[in-house]
């Protein structure tokens, strides 16, 4: 694991310094940009443990990891849980993000959980765009045991979700969580599609949905924060889950995702089963980077 | 972020703040080249192949002549932009897929999960088809839910066949018994999807290597999503260690991703580019053009264009 490696160096390096030397700069700027924490941010970060070495007298190397340790999870901000209705008895989850990102199988993952926990969850298959789309998630519906409402493929996906709250509440279900198509938050008709979607759930549960959940694969770079900021302007975000941080990732962007949208990471997707999802831990995923 | 979104504006910035008269000095250079490394990492370039670009550049910028229409900002910028197309492949690029020999031709499309494998072959039989190709596509990915069915409803959107085989089945045996079926229903062109995969994950990395050493595929392209940001290296040269690519296809290109990803995988393997999607429809698939991604990484097809006019 190279990412890791680099950190691990920067750990070791950092804890044999016992002067702040400008290579410990360097290979902190380094790190930083390697675990795609961005230019922006890493400059930021960089500034400011400047700043605190003077103001605070920081001596070693150490100080300085720890120092930068807590500026980071103070970008995360604090853990966040899944937010459920008060006022209504169903709660209901928007799942969004571009293509490919993981929504579907983090839907099943979360499903999962839920009906773990004792919830009676119902999904529905607000994605009729992509090719069997909706097989994928009735697939994932059979293994987990878990209803999933569909209709047919090109069908308007506001319909769906329509179809779905009317049988989520008929059938007494707590959680509905409703997938949607994959899409690039620079397509505007797909945007405006979302928006539709979202009305349509508000018309049914007044202080819904109750999570807008944008999903981003930790392997994308700097574009993460760019589709962040538009789907928070376009819908609004209530959390944000990061998938495939079993890949070799690090998912740097999102320290500049949580502090620049003061929109907390919920959960993170660990691999390609139903287990593979943990609620996220700032610290930890903080401690990862030094790993 | 707004900070690099103008890499010209910083550009002049540093050069009026310094001498830069007549020759660039490597002063100016420096600082010049400290900017466009931070551009080239914010569009997602890997920053040891940043680097290595920027000190390719510092050699041919020193002691450059300015010529009298361009400013040093704009010397520099040409220099990088240059630079960025000869990497990327040339003026010309290379773009061809290598299909030529005795009919079926293998294609072998690879890459981590989600990047856009079962689309891109979609793509790539309705294209080749446009060139009098008979492609048939190979249903290989046996883990994702409806990975199979995914691939046969595309097949069936374009009216080209797909080989399958039940549940349970062996994805390397699959591959083979398809290139039987190929040759007896007369296609020239196999496509194989294969099943996401993480580069550090042995097993799932044994299987492609089973596959290419059955099949010999004549292509073995990388799926890549134009969004990948620093693992784009680590990703490309694990899968080229294993299976010997022999080009990469950027994928979803048609979003505001800069790109970078596909300066660092061409670095680290020496594979061209050869297609970039741009669209989730069957055929949004164009040629790669090298010159197009260079102003595309350096946020900046303007100022490129202001160089062409001086
Ligand atoms: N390794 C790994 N793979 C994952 C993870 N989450 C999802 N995947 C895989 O990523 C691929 C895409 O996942 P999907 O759930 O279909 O993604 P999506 O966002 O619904 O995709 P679209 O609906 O096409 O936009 C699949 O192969 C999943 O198995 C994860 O945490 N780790
Ligand atoms: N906007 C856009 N979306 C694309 C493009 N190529 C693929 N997609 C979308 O990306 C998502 C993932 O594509 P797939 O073809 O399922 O990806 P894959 O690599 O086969 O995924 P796995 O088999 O799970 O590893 C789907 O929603 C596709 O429609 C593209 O060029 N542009
Ligand atoms: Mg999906
Ligand atoms: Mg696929």
């Amino acid at each position: 694991n190279r990412t890791r490696q680099i950190f691990g160096r920067l750990g070791n390096a950092v804890q044999e310094t016992d002067t702040i030397t400008d290579s410990l700069w360097d290979e902190l700027e380094e790190s930083l940009l390697g675990a795609d924490v961005g230019p922006s941010t890493t400059l930021w970060l960089i500034e400011r443990l400047r700043q605190r070495v003077s103001d605070e007298n920081l001596q070693t190397g150490s100080q300085v990891q720890y120092a930068l340790r807590e500026e980071l999870s103070t970008l995360l901000g604090k853990s966040s849980s899944l937010r459920f209705s008060k006022q209504s008895p169903l709660t209901v989850i928007l799942v969004i993000g571009v293509n490919g990102s993981g929504k579907t199988t983090t839907i099943a993952k979360m499903a999962y959980r839920l009906s773990q926990e004792g919830h009676q969850v119902m999904l529905a298959a607000g994605d009729t765009f992509r090719a069997a789309a909706i097989d994928q998630l009735q697939e994932w519906g059979n293994r987990i045991q878990v209803p999933v409402i569909s209709q047919k493929p090109n069908s308007d996906p506001g319909a769906v979700v329509f179809d779905a709250l009317q049988a989520a509440q008929s059938r007494g279900s707590d959680v509905l969580i409703v997938d949607t198509a994959g899409r690039l938050h620079t397509k505007f008709n797909l945007m405006e599609e979302l928006k539709k979607i979202n009305k349509i759930i508000q018309k049914f549960v007044p202080d819904g949905p109750h999570e807008l959940l944008m999903v981003i694969d930790a392997t994308t770079g700097q574009n993460a924060l760019l589709q962040a900021r538009k789907f928070a302007e376009d819908i609004g975000l209530t959390g944000v889950v990061i998938t495939k941080l079993d890949s070799t990732a690090k998912g740097g962007f999102a320290f500049a995702v949580a502090d620049d949208l003061g929109v907390p990471i919920k959960f993170i997707g660990t691999g390609e089963k139903v287990e593979n999802l943990m609620p996220f831990e700032p610290q930890n995923f903080v401690a990862a980077l030094f790993a | 972020m707004a900070m690099f979104e103008n890499l010209s504006k910083r550009l002049e910035g540093i050069f009026n703040n310094l001498g830069g008269q007549g020759r660039l000095t490597e002063e100016d250079v420096n600082a010049a080249l400290r900017e466009v490394r931070l551009a080239l990492i914010e569009a997602d370039v890997n920053l040891k192949v940043a680097r290595q670009f920027v000190d390719r550049v510092k050699e041919k910028a020193i002691g450059a002549d300015v010529m009298g229409s361009l400013s040093p900002a704009q010397q520099v910028l040409s220099i990088v932009n240059e630079e960025l197309v000869e990497v990327l492949g040339g003026v010309e690029g290379d773009n061809k897929l290598n299909l030529g020999g005795t009919p079926p031709q293998i294609i072998m499309l690879v890459g981590l999960q989600g990047s856009g494998k079962t689309t891109t072959a979609a793509k790539l039989a309705n294209y080749l088809r446009k060139q009098g190709q008979r492609p048939l596509l190979v249903a290989a990915d046996m883990y994702r839910p409806a990975a199979v069915n995914q691939l046969k409803s595309l097949g069936r959107q374009l009216t080209i066949p797909v080989y399958s085989e039940a549940a349970g089945a062996d994805p390397v045996e699959i591959c083979v018994n398809s290139l039987d079926y190929a040759r007896e229903q007369a296609n020239t062109v196999v496509i194989l999807d294969t099943a996401g995969r993480l580069n550090i994950d042995e097993r799932m990395m044994n299987e492609v290597i089973n596959i290419r050493d059955r099949l010999h595929p004549r292509e073995v392209l990388l799926v890549a999503d134009a969004m990948t940001g620093q693992e784009a290296v680590h990703v490309a040269s694990d899968f080229n260690q294993a299976v010997s690519l022999t080009g990469m296809i950027l994928t979803k290109m048609d979003g505001d991703a800069r790109g970078g990803a596909a300066l660092s995988i061409r670095t680290v393997t020496g594979v061209p580019v050869k297609f970039m999607g741009v669209g989730e429809k069957t055929d949004a698939l164009e040629p790669f053009y090298p010159d197009r991604l260079a102003s595309r990484i350096l946020g900046m097809g303007d100022v490129l264009s202001l160089i062409e006019r001086a």
